[in-house]
């Protein structure tokens, strides 16, 4: 799934703002967001509407299309392409066992990237701690970044602390 | 309903003052500590047996062991809670086999024999039409293992994760709460008394995994051992990890893990949200179930301790009279 924010401009009538989001779940697309400004300004007949979606990232131009034989005029103006998250802990010897290393096995994958990072080195020789927070474009896709983060813990002898995700 | 007890320790005792107090209709014809035997087909004085002990002297008589109790003395039921042996189960194995084979029913707070053998006793007792009941041997006082085989019956478990050391859990929840390094909490769960002199057993997940062995077996009948779980232990965890984790909104538990869906048995240190049903406090222990009509269900209680473990004990020696 990626997330995608879209400018759509299309004719103030009645019924319109309804068939212009119709081909989202046609596409099966889930609108996060929606915001429509009406600006005092403007006199033409034209109206923008913002939308915020969540899709399968292969359907957006099928979207597109749809749109338009709708009447809309669609702007792209933005994916983020990266929308799962977790933060994993890591402890033992990170930096000493090259942390560039580590992080840019995730990020070298093309499907997932190391977002963000916080370590603490209590001394020297001490293992240390990290959080480390992983962004994917899909779960199975998170599923397999950890896994190579495993991997690689395992050959660097960090221990890895996952959360639990099954027991709700 | 007569019984035998083999193992006079802290479990058996428990359960003898239990049955001394308490009108359940339970009387104990022998009994057995490592080093002497006592068999009387009228009823032992328990009072005189739990003074012995306390002066610690041999209950009974060096001459009448163990094996003398389950192969001769009249029981209805052998109440087996010696020590626990994780390599082979003896002599526990032995006692219970025979024991079934003489037609009695067996309850066993023993986690060696029926983390080892639990399908091939599990079936002698069927074949000998006598029942085998081992709630005490996961969870203590929690009564895990009948909601499972009976309270949930019908239901698919689809998930099952715990919380199954107190020794653990205790050592976590200090270093959380009062910032201590694993070196510290383990030396104060020590002289707490919640932790061994060798607590290898307990930080490395192996105790834990034994437990979650017996409850996939149980569940599932996979027929798994030891060597089939991914086991980490706690004992690199460091207190900057739980304060990276707190900052999230979240704790570290060592968590037994089973999964039907993914074949997953695993016992590792995982994060958790502070707020989740199983992060338990102190030397507590807790069960999520996870199943496909009633949903999910979490257990809490007590994990070890003499009046716990016979809870559990006592409380399958009535299922099985009942």
């Amino acid at each position: 799934m990626v997330q995608v924010s879209m400018k759509l401009e299309m004719k103030d009538t009645p019924g319109q703002l309804v068939r212009a989001l119709k081909p989202i779940s046609e596409t099966g697309g889930n609108i996060i967001a929606v915001i429509h400004q009406r600006e005092s300004s403007s006199h033409s007949d034209i109206i923008d509407v913002q939308v915020v979606i969540e899709l399968i990232e292969g359907r957006i131009q099928d979207l597109i299309e749809k749109m338009k034989q709708q009447g809309v005029t669609v702007q792209r103006i933005g994916t983020e392409r990266l929308i799962h998250r977790r933060s994993l802990i890591m402890i033992g010897h990170i930096m000493h066992t090259d942390l560039t290393d580590t992080v840019d096995h995730i990020d070298k994958t093309g499907y997932a990237e190391v977002s963000e990072l916080q370590l603490v080195m209590p001394a020297i020789a001490e293992p240390s701690s990290a959080r480390i927070t992983i962004k994917a474009s899909t779960a199975s896709a998170m599923g397999k970044a950890v896994d190579i983060l495993r991997d690689v813990a395992k050959k660097k002898e960090i221990l890895i602390i996952e959360p639990l995700e099954d027991a709700q | 309903m007569r019984i035998a007890i083999l193992g006079f320790g802290s479990v058996g005792q428990g359960i003898a003052s239990i049955i001394n107090t308490k009108d359940l209709g339970i009387s104990i014809i022998a009994l057995a500590d490592s080093k002497s035997g006592l068999i009387n087909p009228n009823g032992i004085d328990i009072d005189t047996a739990l003074a012995q002990k306390r002066s610690g002297r041999p209950v009974g008589d060096s001459k009448i062991s163990g094996f003398d109790i389950v192969n001769k003395a009249e029981y209805d039921a052998l109440v087996e809670v010696t020590p626990t042996n994780i390599t082979n189960g003896e002599p526990a194995t032995t006692y219970i086999k025979k024991a079934l084979e003489r037609k009695k029913h067996v309850v066993t707070s023993n986690k060696g024999p029926i983390a080892l053998h639990q399908r091939e006793l599990s079936l002698y007792a069927q074949e000998n039409n006598v029942e085998l009941r081992y709630e005490a041997t996961v969870c203590g006082a929690i009564p895990v293992i009948h909601v499972l085989k009976h309270g949930l019956l019908g239901n698919d478990i689809t998930a099952l994760h715990g919380i199954m050391n107190g020794t653990c859990n205790y050592i976590l929840t200090r270093m959380s709460k009062e910032g201590l390094t694993y070196d510290q909490a383990l030396a104060e769960a020590r002289e707490m008394g919640y932790a061994e002199a060798d607590p290898t057993y307990d930080v490395k997940g192996i105790d834990t995994a034994i437990k979650l062995v017996i409850l996939a077996n149980t569940i599932w009948d996979w027929g798994v051992s030891l060597h089939d779980i991914d086991v980490t232990g706690i004992d690199q965890v460091t207190p900057d990890a739980l304060r990276l984790a707190e900052n999230d909104g979240t704790t570290i538990r060592l968590i037994g893990e089973a999964i039907p869906s993914k074949k997953l048995l695993r016992v590792s240190p995982r994060i958790i949200p502070i707020n989740h049903p199983l992060v338990v406090e102190g030397t507590l222990n807790a069960v999520t179930i996870n199943t496909d009509m009633a949903g999910s269900l979490t257990f809490i209680g007590k994990g070890a301790g003499s009046l716990e473990t016979a809870s559990a004990v006592i409380g399958d020696l009535l299922f099985i009279r009942d």
